[in-house]
């Protein structure tokens, strides 16, 4: 399943690994904020009690209802005990994270470990650690920089979340036009601003017959939603899906799937034909206050633990299919998964560019 | 009217001021006011100047650091132009409305004793409404007239009436007017009612004297000397509306339709990378446009304190 995008991911990275010039060798002491991987501790219990010394860990941009993650905060919390998380700004975006580590650099309070859209990720490499966790290998070529810098973690399809009890599942994205769907979707975000809502145009410019060289068709689409009184601009949280406020929604499908908690009828479509896809990075502040709580961090959430939590937020594991292989996979979960489309795109750093600066010109006239 | 005028105006300039002994301030005393003024002054600085000076100064910045005039030439993009007016279109309506309707109510409340418990309570409640925006006001709006509003469900179950036929319009700049209003009139109040209130009786009794009638008085009287209060006023909503963000920013999440939401956009996308510097060009164009109000509030300002005294 993830091979799909993978494959698709292939052109993303290797179009645009030119980061590799920070992968300064590591000190084969016990150096942590230079550590590239688990040998230069030792093994992972010295990593552990290196981390334990440090006994705080900042972590930044982590809505607890985003891709389980609230979850995970509380099982390494659980493992960890002498480790405390601070959680700072749960709702900030990407680029607010790198501003956040520059901002406090060289304080206690500076983010230890980012997670990122691939776009800001590729953008601010210069800020970042590289580090191999020790799964290393299981972690697809196309979905990983080559030294390490950032690590794809999670990902999914960009989908389409709908109240059964008053909407019908949309078959197609022209379906959404329909007089049935008036005043009732909404989009996560703004795209020029939010990943997860610039996808949602990306989706909507492939299923438009459009390619991604060119987001025209999917800002046309929206615009036509607009036009037809369909389409809400209100931000969408998990209160105004359980409120109803916003019934029809566009987001990556594991945030989609989390939205069933508050609402039993909530649905999840993955359109068919070509899909969207994307995944979020993990990457190491270069100037992490606690830089072996960072790496244990990291190692944590390429565990198999920390991939099944993911799992169980209804998001696709970088490792799946390696996990798959040696049965270490939770095979319900993985199996719950909606299926994946025949056909997936993940726009390269130049297509991403392009479609910013197109979005940024033609958004707001589009909508209004 | 004439006279009155020659009266109020002359006390001011032609009469004899009242002898000042001069004063002779030891140096020791004078530092000691200074000393005084210094924690202010201090505030000021850094959490006035220092901020407005970074912040409009990013905006002569490339990301690189290096001068560039790109983001001030920018500032004529056609979008960003078209944000300008919605902001300050939005401004100067809500300002009109409200400055209307503040000042309506305020004449209401004239006819109420002014240390009776009406008018204290309205006043008291205008103090309350007024800082009530941001997120709380646009949930509170979300509530009642959203699309699953209290309102919005109850006209449309029990009249038929679905006020949101044309489309969500809340969530869009037409939406934002009703919030704004909610804390634009009780605003008025807190502002105007005093100009109001200092409307001398003797000067309506002049009048009638004078063989004036009541109308003659206000469009003679009350209105000229009442119009640099209501200008006054009238600038501080538009100041009030035109900065305003966090209502917006909870309301309208597409399109950045108003300035402090492009500014948001500037700094925060995770999408449109590399803009941080125009934020700081777009604080400027705000402070340009501030600037000229509180200019013009101070030119109307000083002319309605003759009345006021």
């Amino acid at each position: 399943m993830v091979a799909g995008i993978a494959t698709a991911a292939v052109l993303a990275l290797a179009l645009t690994a030119c980061a590799g010039d920070a992968g300064a060798p590591a000190a084969g002491g016990a150096d942590a904020a230079t550590a590239t991987s688990l040998d230069s501790f030792g093994t992972l219990a010295d990593l552990e009690a290196a981390a334990t010394a440090e006994g705080a860990l900042n972590v930044i941009a982590l809505p607890r209802d985003w891709a389980n993650y609230g979850a995970v905060l509380d099982a390494f919390s659980a493992k960890y005990p002498d480790i405390k998380i601070t959680e700072q700004s749960p709702d900030v975006s990407s680029a607010e994270e790198i501003q956040a580590a520059k901002t406090n650099a060289g304080l206690d309070t500076a983010p230890d470990v980012f997670d990122l859209g691939l776009t800001v990720a590729l953008a601010n490499t210069k800020q970042f650690a590289a580090y191999k966790v020790a799964t290393w290998a299981d972690i697809p070529d196309a979905l990983k920089e080559s030294s390490g810098l950032f690590v794809g973690d999670y990902g999914g399809y960009m989908s389409i979340g709908y109240d059964s009890s008053k909407y019908d599942a949309p078959a197609a994205l022209k379906d959404l036009l329909g007089t049935d769907y008036k005043g009732a979707v909404a989009i996560n975000g703004d795209p020029t601003q939010a990943g997860a809502a610039f996808a949602a145009v990306g989706l909507a410019t492939v299923q438009n017959k459009g390619t991604l060289d060119d987001f025209q068709a999917g800002i046309d689409f929206f615009s036509e939603l607009n036009a037809a009184g369909n389409m809400l601009k209100v931000d969408v949280t998990t209160a105004t899906v359980a409120s109803g406020e916003t019934p029809v929604v566009f987001d990556w499908d594991y945030l989609n799937a989390a939205h069933k908690a508050d609402n039993k009828n909530w649905k999840v479509v993955i359109l068919p034909g070509t899909g969207y896809a994307g995944y979020y990075n993990q990457a190491i502040n270069k100037d992490a206050p606690h830089p072996a709580a960072a790496r244990l961090w990291q190692e944590f959430l390429y565990s198999d633990e920390g991939q099944n939590l993911w799992l169980a937020g209804g998001a696709r594991p970088v490792r799946a299919d390696a996990m798959a292989e040696a049965g270490t996979i939770d095979e319900t979960l993985f199996a719950a998964l909606p299926d994946s489309p025949s056909d997936t795109v993940v726009p390269t750093e130049k297509q991403s560019t392009a479609a910013g600066e197109l979005l940024g010109k033609n958004w707001a006239t589009a909508v209004n | 009217m004439s006279s009155l005028t020659a009266t109020a105006v002359g006390a001011g300039h032609t009469g004899q001021p009242p002898r000042r002994v001069p004063p002779t301030p030891s140096t020791r005393r004078l530092r000691a006011d200074l000393l005084g003024l210094l924690p202010f002054a201090a505030y000021l600085l850094f959490f006035l100047a220092v901020p407005t000076i970074l912040a409009v100064g990013s905006g002569f910045f490339d990301s690189a650091g290096g001068l560039t005039l790109d983001n001030i030439t920018a500032l004529a993009d056609p979008l960003i132009v078209a944000t300008f007016g919605n902001s300050i279109g939005l401004s100067l309506l809500t300002a009109v409305i409200g400055a209307l309707l503040g000042a309506l109510l305020c004449y209401a409340l004239l006819g109420f004793r002014a240390d009776g418990a009406v008018r204290a309570t309205v006043a008291a409640l205008s103090g309350v409404l007024a800082q009530f925006g941001g997120i709380m006001l646009a949930f509170a709006f979300v509530a009642t007239i959203g699309l699953q509003g209290l309102i919005t469900v109850w006209l449309r179950d029990s009249w038929g009436i679905d006020i949101f036929a044309e489309g969500a319009w809340i969530y869009g700049l037409p939406g934002l007017v009703l919030p704004y209003i909610y804390f634009q009139v009780p605003l008025m109040v807190i502002t105007f009612l005093p100009a109001l209130t200092a409307l001398k009786a003797t000067w309506v009794e002049a009048t009638l004297t004078l063989g004036g009638t009541r109308a003659a008085f206000w469009r003679r009287v009350a209105l000229p000397v009442l119009a640099p209060s209501f200008l006054a006023s009238f600038l501080l909503l538009f100041a009030n509306a035109f900065s305003s963000y966090a209502t917006a920013a909870a309301l309208a999440s597409q399109g950045s339709q108003i300035v402090p939401l492009q500014i948001r956009a500037a700094l925060t996308s995770e999408t449109v990378l590399g803009r941080e510097n125009l934020a700081g060009a777009l604080a400027l164009g705000m402070i340009v446009v501030m600037g000229l109000v509180m200019w013009a509030y101070a030119v109307v300002q000083g002319r309605a304190a003759r009345w006021q005294k």
